[in-house]
């Protein structure tokens, strides 16, 4: 087994005033939070009743938009230098090879589509980033919660220690304490879904072998009795090895060395020295709370919402939450939003969880035919998949984890007439590469995202902000331009290969404009810049003036 | 010039929703019903195909995938 690091407990605080905000649970999505709010100035207590991180390898698959945010937070590229990169799956029906798929076909992106890396080096770089913050960041191990009860002030938490308990008020409280989350247990609150009978078995091994840096999945593969099988690098010469078994299985019996080492050894063959590095009998379910803010306690990754591991969609789900909601509580914190904005968390990532829901559901259905009929459909899809292309759409081995728009949601601005290139109002920003005015070659994303940015393309001349300092103060402008030109108030970046003005629609001529939210989706677009349009876009994406979505307390 | 079977993408990107809409009309029926539901299916949409070209084509395109005794397996 790798060895993890042990944090000393924390000793017993001296009793102080309220903190803004007291996140729970010391998982990959509580500390983004904390990172996040500390980036945004936010002081945060962070409270776990462990004292080190993940046991075994956990979640591996970390998705391309969870590193552009891990970028943002500046610890991207600490993940990326120790994962394992990855784009392509192949699908396999026996030992026949039924197609491959590319997940990030085109170059000009500075993430990859996935890095394979073990949640315990995920939450050992986050604590190492978190303590870039010693004013902001309290990071309390062995410090489990007793109690909590809510006000109009906020959240009372009783604190248990091994030195004693104590008492800790907060403003806001972030339940990032997991699926079986004892806060949404202690308030009470059901967790309504559908249960999947099937078992799996995670393998993690150690072994030097040859398997390409891809992921491999088998329906009725020729090594293993049951139905599917999938295989998945990670490093230090690390693999997942997971085995659909079945719903009779004996998880008891299955995790035992004496059964796991067989099936592994029936992939990797005989004469591979490999050893067992964690095991994990499990089977799963899709759940969500009905909302995700409960007065002020608001949660936040597994405790909101669980799902199937096929598609790599607990994680970067949870990471997607920790983002949009920071930059939300620390603007509600300073002032400079209205309560209500929270409001717009349970409204975006509902609609994240539900995706990601529904997406899991249909690969495990596909996966687990249940009646007659659907096994005819589901063997029909296989046995077509090897000759028709069509049949490869509708083949499900894994949804994976994408982006979640917020198009259509409260704080968008809707476009006032259609435009069909570059991203919507509320899609994610997608990367360009970008040259900066020192000469430097960089990426279009590290200028976005932190606080609200207006991202303008220019066309042959230099833009016009116009009124825009005067109305808008402190919006920060980025222009985007195919030649090198000064603009008051702005930083210009060049985009040397036409890439970024082709993703973001830019004609020649003309150039759009895009007010950009904290956490890189775009707010609103603009097909020229005017100050009291953005303006507006701005209130409204900050929650202070538009369609108020219904208050969630 | 002979009539082929759709090519590209037919399902407009929606093809897990599809996926599940057939699951669905399955839902409650016995192994009878299923496959009565299925013969009533197919004969719905080879009216909708209506090309008695393409559907010769469908029809040998299935009968390849079963891979039936002394029939020649689907080739990729």
């Amino acid at each position: 087994m790798t060895s993890h690091p042990r944090f000393a407990h924390t000793p017993l605080p001296e009793a102080g005033r309220r903190r803004p905000v007291v996140v729970i649970g010391a998982g990959p999505v509580g500390l983004t939070c904390a990172i996040d709010l500390a980036t945004r100035g936010v002081p945060v207590v962070v409270l776990d009743d462990d004292d080190t991180v993940a046991t075994g390898s956990r979640a591996i698959c970390w998705a391309k938009r969870t590193l552009e945010i891990w970028d943002r937070l500046g610890v991207g590229s600490r993940m990326v230098e120790k994962g394992v990169t990855w784009s392509v799956g192949r699908v396999f029906h026996g030992d026949q090879e039924l197609y491959r798929f590319d997940l990030l076909p085109e170059s000009g992106h500075r993430r990859p589509a996935f890095v394979n890396l073990q949640q315990y080096y995920v939450e050992e770089y986050l604590i190492a980033r978190a303590a870039d913050f010693p004013d902001l960041i309290s990071l309390r191990w062995k410090h489990e919660v007793a109690g909590l009860t809510q006000s109009a002030e906020g959240v009372r938490l009783d604190v248990a220690t091994p030195d004693g308990a104590y008492v800790l008020d907060a403003e806001w409280v972030l339940a990032a304490d997991g699926a079986r989350s004892p806060t949404r247990t202690r308030m009470g609150l059901p967790f309504p879904g559908q249960r999947f009978e099937e078992r799996f078995l995670i393998a993690d091994v150690r072994m030097k072998a040859d398997f390409p840096t891809e992921r491999l999945f088998w329906f009725e593969p020729t090594f293993h009795a049951g139905q599917s099988a999938l295989l998945h690098r990670q490093p230090d010469d690390v693999f997942r090895i997971d085995f659909q078994l079945g719903p009779e299985a004996d998880p008891d019996l299955e995790r035992t060395p004496e059964r796991v080492m067989p099936r592994v050894r029936a992939v990797v063959g005989e004469d591979t020295p490999v050893t067992l590095e964690w095991c994990s009998v499990y089977s799963f379910r899709c759940a969500r709370l009905e909302r995700f803010v409960h007065g002020r306690v608001v949660f936040v990754g597994d405790s909101a919402h669980v799902v199937s591991p096929f598609g790599a969609r607990g994680g970067n789900g949870g990471i997607q939450d920790a983002d949009n909601l920071c930059w939300k509580l620390a603007l509600v914190l300073a002032g400079e939003a209205p309560e209500s904005l929270i409001a717009t968390y349970d409204e975006e990532r509902g609609r994240g969880a539900d995706e990601n829901i529904l997406n899991s559901s249909r690969t495990t259905n596909f996966m687990t035919p249940k009646t007659k009929a659907e096994r005819h459909l589901r063997d029909g899809v296989l046995d077509l998949a090897a000759e028709a292309p069509f049949a490869r759409a509708l083949l499900n081995a894994g949804r994976l984890s994408r982006p979640c728009s917020l198009a259509g949601l409260s704080l968008q601005t809707p476009d006032p007439v259609p435009q069909a290139a570059g991203p919507r109002p509320g899609d994610p920003c997608v990367d360009a590469p970008v040259v900066d005015a020192a000469g430097q070659a960089g990426w279009l994303l590290d200028r976005l995202g932190g606080p609200f940015t207006l991202l303008v393309f220019a066309g042959p001349e230099a833009p016009d902000l116009g009124r825009l300092p005067g109305l808008v103060p402190g919006l920060r402008c980025v222009v985007v331009a195919g030649r090198p030109m000064t603009v008051p108030g702005a930083e210009v970046l060049r985009d040397a290969e036409g890439v970024a003005g082709l993703r973001y629609g830019a004609q020649p001529g003309s150039g759009p404009a895009y007010l950009i939210r904290p956490d890189a989706h775009v707010a609103a677009r603009f097909a020229e810049v005017d100050a009291e349009q953005v303006a507006e876009a701005l209130a409204r994406a900050s929650g202070r003036s538009g369609t108020a979505v219904q208050e969630a307390a | 010039m002979t009539a082929l079977p759709r090519q590209g993408d037919g399902f407009a990107g929606r093809a897990d929703d599809v996926y599940e809409s057939l699951i669905r009309a399955h839902q409650s029926l016995s192994d009878e019903e299923s496959a009565a539901l299925n013969a009533r299916l197919v004969l719905i949409l080879a009216h909708e195909v209506g090309d008695p070209e393409v559907l010769a084509q469908a029809i040998a395109l299935a009968r390849r995938s079963l891979r039936l005794d002394g029939a020649e397996p689907a080739q990729p």
